[in-house]
C-alpha cells in the first residue's frame, strides 16, 4: 500500500514537472513576439521612473577617491532610479537578453555584439531628440561598420590591444609586434589572451600570408591556419599561459616577460610595475568601441534615452573615462582631462596607428563555434595516438568491470532472495 | 503465529532469526524512508533530470539528432584525461602516505586533544577555495617568498607552473578528506585489541599488519573515494598553479561554453571513468569489511 503510495507520489512529481516544464516552454515562445510590438509602442517611462542598465563591470565611476559616483548623480538630478547589472562577455549578454524574460533598458555592448543584434533586429532605434548631447561625440566614432546611419548605437568608451614587456628581462626596442611572441628565446615567457577571439586574431596577423581578422567571411581554412600558429606557439616554448585577468600579477609581479593586453589596462599595469614598457605592434591591433543600445525588450525608452545622454555629459563622460581608462569618444570630456590622459599613447594612440587597426565584426555561428573549438585545442595541444588508445582500453575496463560487479551482485541479490521465501 | 514463534526462538534455524530481523528491517525500513520524500525530490531535480539531460545532451547534435561524433572528438582531449587521471593518481597516493600515520597518532591521543587537532585540520577549510589555491600562488610564484628561501642556499628552480605545483594544491586542498575517514575509523579501533595482540605475542610491525591496518581499510577506502573523485575531475587549480598545460575539468567547463553537446559527451566519459572507480573500491571495501 505504501509502496503504491510513493510511487502514485512519484508519478505526482514528474507530472507536475512535465507541466511546468512544457509551461515555461510556451511562455518563452509566445515571449519571443510579443515585445517586439508591445515594447515599442508602450513605454512606461512616465508611470515608472526606473532605468534597468546592463553593462560591463567595473564600467561605470564608483565615485570613491572623492570623484563623481555617477549613478547616484543621475538619480539625484533626475529623480529616476537606476538599477545597474553587470556581464562580464558580450556572449553572456546575448544570452540574457535572447533567452529570459528579463527585461533591460540600456545595454553596453562591444562592436560587432551590436552588430549581431542590429542585424537580427534586436535594437531599437533611438530618438536623437531625447539626447541632445550627442554633439559631443567624436566624428571618428559615429557611422561605424556596425552602425552604419547612427540609427541604434552612441558610443561609451573605445581601446585597442597593445603590448606589455618587462624591460628587466626583454631588452628595450627588441620587441617591435606580435610576431616577436613566437620567439622561442623568450622561453616560457610569453602570455596570451585566453579567449578564443583575440588569440586567433592575433594567430591570424602573425600568419604567412597575414588574414585578415577583421573580415566578416572566415573560411574554415583560415581559422585552420590560424590554429596551427597557435599551436606552433605552444610548441616552440615561449608560451608560459593563457590568461585574461591574472596578466596583472602575472606583469606586474615580474614573473612573465611579454603579454598581448588592451592597452588601458597596461597603463594601469605600468603604473604598478615601474620596469614594464609598452609597444604599439607593427601589425596593427583590434580596435574595439563600447557603444549604449537600447534593446527591444525596453519597456522604458525615454528613461533610458535620458540615461545615455547624461553619460554624454562631459564631466560624467570625463569622470567615466579617468576611471576605466579606456579612451574617451566624447570630444569635450578630452578636454576635460589632464595632460597625462590625453597624451598618453595607450589611450590616444595617434591616428597612423588607428588606420592600421581593424574591427571585429559579425561572424557566422558556425565558424565561431568553430574558432572557440579549434582555439581549445591549441590549449591544449595534439593528442597522442598512444594517449588516445590508452584512454580507449580504461574506458573499457571501467564500463566491464562495473557491469561484472553489477552483474555479481544481481546474482547474490536473487540468491538471497531465494533463501527468504523458502522458509 | 505459532510457527513464527518457535521459528524465532530456536536457535538451530538461523535462517529464520534472519528472516525475523531482516523484516523488522524492512518495517523500520519503509517507516523511515517517509522523512526522506523531500531530499527525493530534491534529488530528482537537481540530480536525476541534470543526469538524464547530460546523458540527452551527450548523444545529440545541435538540431538535436542522434548522433555519436561527440564521443569521437574526445579523442582529442585523450592525453588530457591520462594526465588528469595522473595528477589525482598521485595527489591520492601522496595524501595517503601523510594522511595514515598522522590519523593514526591523532587517533590515540585522548579525545580532547583529538577535537583540537581536528580543529585545526578543519581551520583553512573555512576559507574559499579559491582563495586557498590564491595563496599558493603567491607562495610558490618567482621572487616569491620560498623561491627566493631557495635562492638564498643556491637552488635555483620554478616552482610554478608546473605539474609538482598543481600536485601540491590538490594536496593540500583535499588532504582533509583524507584525514578524517581515516580518523573516524582508527578512533573506533579498542585500544584492548592492540593490547591483546601484544599479549600474543606480535611485535610492533605485526600489530598494525594484523590488527590495525585489516580494521582501518573501510577508512582507506573512503578516503581514497573521497580524494581521488574530486581531484580527477576539479578545475581552476592548473589553470592557477599549472602552466599551459589544462586539466579535464578546465576542458568540460571550457567546451560547455559554446558547446553543450561535446561538452556534455567529455563529462559523461569522465562520469563512467569514475564510476568505474567508485564500483571497483566498493567492491574491494565490501570484501574486506566483511572480514573474510
Amino acid at each position: 500500500m505504501k509502496k503504491i503510495l510513493s510511487m502514485l507520489l512519484a508519478m505526482l512529481l514528474i507530472a507536475l514537472n512535465c507541466i511546468g516544464l512544457a509551461a515555461c516552454g510556451t511562455e518563452e515562445n509566445e515571449e519571443k513576439d510579443e515585445p517586439r510590438a508591445a515594447s515599442a509602442s508602450q513605454d512606461l517611462s512616465d508611470s515608472e521612473k526606473v532605468v534597468n542598465v546592463y553593462n560591463w563591470g567595473e564600467y561605470v565611476a564608483p565615485g570613491d577617491d572623492g570623484g563623481m559616483d555617477v549613478i547616484a548623480e543621475f538619480e539625484k538630478q533626475t529623480g529616476i532610479k537606476v538599477n545597474y547589472t553587470n556581464f562580464e562577455t558580450n556572449e553572456e549578454l546575448y544570452n540574457v537578453l535572447v533567452n529570459s524574460n528579463s527585461s533591460y533598458d540600456v545595454i553596453i555592448p562591444s562592436d560587432y555584439m551590436i552588430a549581431r543584434l542590429r542585424s537580427e533586429g534586436r535594437l531599437l532605434e533611438l530618438n536623437y531628440d531625447n539626447i541632445p548631447n550627442i554633439k559631443n561625440t567624436d566624428e571618428r566614432f559615429r557611422s561605424q561598420n556596425f552602425d552604419p546611419e547612427n540609427k541604434y548605437a552612441v558610443p561609451y568608451s573605445w581601446g585597442f590591444i597593445a603590448l606589455v614587456y618587462n624591460t628587466k628581462m626583454i631588452p628595450e626596442g627588441e620587441i617591435t609586434g606580435f610576431a616577436d611572441m613566437w620567439n622561442p628565446k623568450y622561453e616560457n615567457s610569453v602570455l596570451m589572451f585566453n579567449n578564443s577571439r583575440d588569440a586567433l586574431a592575433i594567430a591570424m596577423q602573425v600568419c604567412d600570408p597575414p588574414i585578415d581578422p577583421g573580415k566578416d567571411d572566415f573560411t574554415e581554412e583560415d581559422i585552420e591556419r590560424a590554429t596551427d600558429k597557435l599551436v606552433e606557439f605552444k610548441e616552440c616554448g615561449s608560451l608560459k599561459k593563457y590568461v585574461m585577468d591574472q596578466v596583472f600579477t602575472e606583469m606586474e609581479g615580474s614573473q612573465a616577460a611579454l603579454a598581448p593586453y588592451y592597452a588601458g589596462d597596461i597603463a594601469t599595469m605600468m603604473d604598478n610595475n615601474e620596469d614594464l614598457d609598452y609597444v604599439l605592434p607593427e601589425e596593427g591591433s583590434n580596435l574595439f568601441i563600447d557603444a549604449m543600445c537600447i534593446p527591444d525588450c525596453c519597456k522604458h525608452k525615454k528613461n533610458a534615452e535620458i540615461f545615455i545622454n547624461f553619460m554624454c555629459e562631459p564631466d560624467v563622460a570625463a569622470e567615466n573615462a579617468a576611471y576605466i581608462y579606456y579612451g574617451t569618444p566624447n570630444k569635450a570630456a578630452l578636454e576635460l582631462m589632464d595632460d597625462d590622459f590625453r597624451e598618453s599613447e595607450l589611450i590616444n594612440p595617434p591616428q597612423e596607428y588607428l588606420d592600421k587597426c581593424f574591427k571585429f565584426t559579425n561572424i557566422d555561428d558556425k565558424i565561431y563555434n568553430l574558432m572557440q573549438e579549434n582555439f581549445i585545442k591549441a590549449c591544449t595541444g595534439k593528442a597522442k595516438n598512444g594517449s588516445k588508445a590508452a584512454v580507449a582500453v580504461i574506458l573499457a575496463v571501467m564500463v566491464a568491470g562495473t557491469l561484472f560487479v553489477l552483474a555479481l551482485n544481481i546474482r547474490r541479490g536473487i540468491k538471497n532472495r531465494g533463501r527468504i521465501y523458502k522458509l | 503465529m505459532k510457527t513464527k514463534k518457535s521459528a524465532y526462538l530456536s536457535p538451530k534455524n538461523r535462517f529464520s532469526l534472519e528472516t525475523v530481523k531482516r523484516r523488522r528491517d524492512s518495517q523500520a525500513g519503509i517507516k523511515s524512508k517517509r522523512p526522506a520524500i523531500p531530499y527525493l525530490g530534491w534529488m530528482l531535480v537537481f540530480t536525476i533530470i541534470p543526469l538524464l539531460m547530460v546523458l540527452y545532451y551527450a548523444f545529440t547534435d545541435d538540431t538535436g539528432a542522434f548522433t555519436l561524433r561527440n564521443f569521437v572528438n574526445i579523442a582529442d582531449y585523450s592525453h588530457i584525461f591520462l594526465y588528469s587521471l595522473y595528477v589525482a593518481l598521485i595527489s591520492t597516493l601522496i595524501c595517503l602516505v601523510l594522511a595514515y600515520p598522522m590519523s593514526f597518532s591523532i587517533s590515540r591521543c585522548s579525545e580532547r586533544k583529538q577535537s583540537i587537532i581536528i580543529m585545526f585540520l578543519m581551520v583553512p577549510m573555512w576559507m574559499n577555495f579559491l582563495l586557498r589555491v590564491y595563496a599558493w600562488v603567491l607562495i610558490l610564484q618567482s621572487y616569491g617568498p620560498l623561491d627566493t628561501l631557495l635562492q638564498l642556499f643556491g637552488v635555483d628552480v620554478t616552482l610554478i607552473g608546473n605539474t609538482g605545483a598543481i600536485v601540491v594544491g590538490m594536496v593540500y586542498e583535499f588532504l582533509p578528506f583524507m584525514i578524517l575517514p581515516i580518523h573516524a575509523v582508527m578512533s573506533k579501533i579498542d585500544n584492548s585489541l592492540i593490547e591483546a595482540a601484544q599479549d600474543l605475542g606480535c611485535n610492533s610491525f605485526f600489530v598494525f599488519r594484523k590488527v590495525v591496518f585489516p580494521l582501518s581499510i573501510p577508512g582507506i577506502i573512503s578516503g581514497v573515494t573521497m580524494v581521488f573523485v574530486p581531484t580527477a575531475s576539479t578545475f581552476l587549480v592548473a589553470q592557477y598553479l599549472g602552466g599551459d598545460q589544462l586539466m579535464i575539468g578546465d576542458v568540460i567547463e571550457r567546451v560547455f561554453q559554446f558547446n553543450h553537446n561535446s561538452g556534455s559527451a567529455i563529462a559523461l566519459v569522465l562520469m563512467i571513468v569514475i564510476l568505474g572507480f567508485l564500483v571497483f573500491m566498493n567492491r574491494f571495501g565490501d570484501k574486506e569489511a566483511v572480514g573474510r
